[in-house]
């Protein structure tokens, strides 16, 4: 009965996962023809790979894309968690008004954020000329509330008495946030972290509205499709695709053992106790 | 030092200049046209269509997000009784996806639903046959799912994480089947994840745009389309594509309102069943 | 883990903080352009840098209207921009275009005649623009799934063809071409008539797979379609011999068409207008002229560089299309106050369903 369950759970995970990668899988399949659009295969050619290498531009976007993502993420990481901890400690009726109010970004259809971010940067006269600046506060607004949103139920989920209890125990109130309470809701903050990452990366239309003179990846992308996406984005892709799959399997396979180690050294403890 | 203090600099700073000032132009666009204050943008809205496509983009928004839990909630359950690190590579995983461009991927897509693609192929293998997939309006709804299934994955998955193999040996113990035991235990525990599953993925999905474009031939266009056209295209400025962003404003707040209130309800019960 | 995060949050802190400064850094000598995306030879840029030490920021638009929001905003910071017609007359109308030196274009002689012609239609005395490049609407079809040669707009009212018919997704086009289609101009002011294209698009529903966008031409050479409305630019592609599909015609009907220029203006609000021109002077050159048209596959105006191409272009109807297809064709204008009723009318056909 147990095993019937494992499998069906496996394959309900795979399932998601071909839903998820199928496109992937396409896009990937282009990359190793050469042609202006996914509709047609061209024969097997590697010179996507050599054209993407050579297009200065498209580099030059990449480092625009991870700098703005990578700061605007942690700015709204970390702007989002203090507020969130903040917000969650106020009074129901104040506490839902700055909620909603928090929402707007979201709501808001992306141009209709991105003209009115425009605008509010030429009002308070931050200089278009400052692409980066604009571009990375841009995202920091958009991007809190995701966080916010993602680490407020695990705010309210952890216990108000753990708070107290260290405070009790003689924590000042910052070591009782950053000892108990921080440690508490870390999923919640770590995958709103990721979730404003990814959202930096994906967005087109709002950058395209407050950036001038700079460029992200989206704003190529989306700038080519006039004259045919070219496959070389794909190869470009597939190769960013498989560089962060390395890391992330790296970096998780460090922590698998590491997890193991601890649970051994706990069993020894046990013993010897 | 009390910790709503924390909030401060974010209520008093950011939210302000980030955030109300820009709804605040907004606003001035769907009451002034030339600096004259006018009505005529509200008075617009008697116009039947707007509400047609209203109602067309509500609707779609709430199947993506009912498909979205559907779909997401058992992921992130199954994802929540795994081992630590093992859950955090396959969570990331999940969302991994949308680090590709959106557009590409989009692309991708049509490639995949097109009249003689995988899909089509691996449907007539199971005797459905000559069915146009692409540009019909489950083309839109699947994209939207595609989009925003992560972020309906993610907050439920870390609220579960808190979910112990104790309490569901607890309820068992104490008689619970398995149908009661996820009712009583593992829903309540989830609810602050899936209600924020829900404002993360139904809220945006009301308002995209570029999907019903590309996979619907904008044979189903939505909300999101309309108020870019009235802002891209119009003649007469942005006053009628800011007046209807006030109108969905208007409605999600209403909605999320419905939501906290149903939380609310459930909250004291939520208490109840951890203590 | 914990280390690998700080090191990467200090590299990128440090990127960042160079970015910065490069961003600070000396600007008179960069030229910002705002321009479609891959249209334009990267390698033109590279040999205009190298030419004069100037520097080239580029960056990319996806669509007129988004590009005419910019050019509005009051600290617009791009130099050359390069909008289609009726865009241009409408940026003249709200007075936002540098009038161009032309003692600083010697290189404009080389712009055929015909074409300094049409572009007087929508800039009077060609005082503000310099033709890009150009092309016409028309249809391309899949032989294959026609029964006969199309040559009429009707093609894509008919029922044969239900479910097979692709629009592009443009208010002035697709109401453009059913106006030609009932016999009347493209820059009609009749309430009326437009009301009669409205009608007629939206008995096309069922007949129409959709208004579709840059993707028309993906769904054209994927056999996704019959018929299709394209630019002559992009038909270029679908019917090339590598990339596009070989059973693939492109035709102007016989009824008329648009014919559409994409020209190259200098915003008033920019303060390197010398070298601008010096820029523009460079894209006229008749050898880079060539090699641009030859990297994007659109149409040159630039008479002198198509006297260096060799036949594959020139004699290709569908990139240099003969006197009679270009007769038949009217160049679109800015409406004004009138564009509102275009607006209603797209709204029906668009929303209503």
């Amino acid at each position: 009965m147990k095993k019937l369950g494992s499998i069906f759970k496996w394959a309900y995970l795979a399932l998601t996962l071909v839903f998820l990668y199928a496109p992937i899988a396409v896009l990937i399949i282009f990359s190793f023809t050469d042609s202006r659009t996914m509709s047609k295969w061209n024969g097997f050619t590697l010179t996507a790979y050599r054209e993407m290498l050579n297009d200065s531009a498209l580099m030059d976007a990449l480092k625009v894309t991870l700098v703005v993502a990578i700061v605007s993420a942690v700015a709204a990481t970390i702007i989002g968690t203090t507020a969130a901890i903040g917000i969650n400690s106020m009074k129901r009726r104040r506490r839902l008004l700055v909620e909603n109010i928090s929402q707007l970004p979201m709501i808001n259809p992306d141009l209709v954020t991105g003209i009115s971010l425009m605008m509010l940067f030429s009002f308070i006269g931050l200089s278009s000329r400052l692409g980066y600046l604009r571009l990375i506060l841009a995202h920091t607004a958009f991007n809190i509330p995701y966080v916010m949103f993602s680490v407020l139920p695990k705010l309210r989920q952890s216990s108000n008495l753990l708070y107290e209890a260290a405070m009790d125990l003689g924590c000042r109130p910052t070591q009782a946030l950053w000892k108990v309470v921080l440690p508490d809701i870390m999923p919640g903050v770590i995958s709103g972290f990721i979730m404003a990452f990814t959202l930096s990366i994906d967005d087109f239309v709002i950058s395209w509205f407050v950036a001038d003179g700079v460029q992200n990846l989206s704003i190529y992308i989306y700038g080519l499709a006039k004259r045919g996406i070219s496959t070389k984005i794909n190869a470009f892709s597939a190769l960013m695709f498989v560089v962060v799959v390395t890391l992330l399997l790296i970096v998780n396979i460090r922590s698998m053992r590491q997890e193991k180690l601890d649970a051994a050294q706990r069993k020894k403890v046990a013993k010897n106790g | 030092m009390k910790r709503n203090v924390l909030a401060y600099p974010y209520i008093a700073v950011w939210l302000p200049i980030f955030v109300v000032v820009p709804m605040l132009f907004i606003a001035y666009y769907a009451f002034f046209d030339n600096g004259q204050f006018t009505l005529e943008f509200v008075k617009s809205l008697r116009e039947p269509m707007y509400w047609n496509v209203i109602l067309r983009s509500a609707w779609l928004a709430v199947r993506a997000t009912l498909i979205c839990i559907l779909i997401g909630f058992p992921v992130a359950y199954m994802l929540s009784k795994m081992k630590k690190s093992a859950a955090t590579l396959l969570s990331i995983f999940y969302i991994l996806p949308m680090w590709m461009n959106a557009l590409l991927r989009t692309y991708a897509w049509k490639v995949l639903l097109a009249d003689g693609g995988i899909v089509s192929v691996i449907l007539e293998f199971f005797g459905i046959h000559g069915v146009s997939l692409l540009y019909t309006e489950g083309a839109v709804l699947l994209g939207t799912v595609y989009n925003f299934l992560p972020f309906m994955i993610m907050p439920i998955y870390t609220t579960l994480m808190k979910l112990d193999k104790s309490y569901i040996e607890a309820a068992s113990d104490l008689g619970a089947n398995g149908f009661q035991t996820f009712i009583k235990v593992v829903l309540p525990l989830a609810k602050p994840g899936i209600v924020s599953g829900i404002t993360m993925v139904l809220v945006p999905s009301m308002s995209t745009f570029a999907i019903s474009k590309l996979l619907g031939g904008a044979n189903h266009a939505l909300l999101g389309d309309l108020i870019e056209q009235k802002f891209l295209l119009s003649s007469t400025g942005y006053g009628m594509g800011s007046i209807l962003s006030l109108i969905l404003l208007v409605l999600v707040l209403i909605s999320t309102a419905i939501m906290r209130r149903v939380e609310k309800d459930n909250g004291e019960a939520e208490g109840g069943m951890l203590w | 883990m914990k280390r690998i995060v700080a090191i990467l949050l200090t590299l990128v802190m440090l990127a960042a903080s160079l970015s910065f400064l490069t961003a600070c850094g000396d600007n008179s000598k960069t030229l910002y352009v705002l321009n479609w995306g891959d249209y334009i030879d990267p390698d033109l840029i590279k040999q205009f840098e190298q030419q004069t030490g100037y520097k080239i920021n580029y960056t990319t638009l996806t669509s007129n209207e988004e590009m005419l929001i910019k050019l509005r905003s009051p600290d617009c910071i791009y130099d050359l921009c390069f909008p289609s017609d009726y865009v241009i007359e409408k940026l003249i109308a709200e007075d936002m275009l540098a009038e161009i030196n032309k003692d600083n274009i010697p290189n404009l002689k080389n712009i055929d005649e015909r074409f300094i012609e049409i572009s007087n239609q929508f800039d009077p005395g060609n005082k503000y623009s310099v033709p890009y490049m150009w092309g016409t609407v028309g249809i391309v079809y899949n032989k294959e799934m026609v029964d006969e040669p199309v040559d009429s707009w009707n093609a894509l009212w008919d029922e044969k063809y239900a479910g097979q018919v692709l629009m592009y997704n443009s208010m002035r086009d697709s109401i453009g071409i059913t106006l030609i289609k009932l016999g009347y101009d493209i820059n009609t002011r009749n309430a009326d008539q437009v009301a009669e294209a409205r009608d007629e698009l939206i008995a096309q529903k069922n007949i129409r797979k959709g208004f579709f966008d840059d993707a028309i031409k993906d769904d054209m050479i994927g056999n996704q379609g019959a018929l299709a409305v394209v630019y002559s630019g992009d038909a270029m592609l679908c019917i090339d011999e590598e990339e596009g599909n070989p059973n693939l015609e492109y035709v102007v009907p016989k009824e008329g068409s648009n014919v559409w220029f994409d020209n190259i203006i200098i915003p008033k609000t920019s303060s390197k207008q010398a070298m601008a021109e010096e820029f523009i002077n460079f894209l006229c050159d008749a050898e880079v002229a060539k090699q641009n048209t030859e990297y994007i596959g659109y149409s040159t105006p630039n008479k002198a560089a198509l006297e260096l191409m060799d036949e594959s272009w020139t004699e290709n109807p569908v990139y240099n299309p003969p006197q009679d297809v270009l007769d038949r064709c009217t160049i679109f204008h800015d409406l004004g106050d009138f564009l509102s009723v275009f607006e209603e009318a797209w709204n029906k056909v668009y929303f209503e369903n």
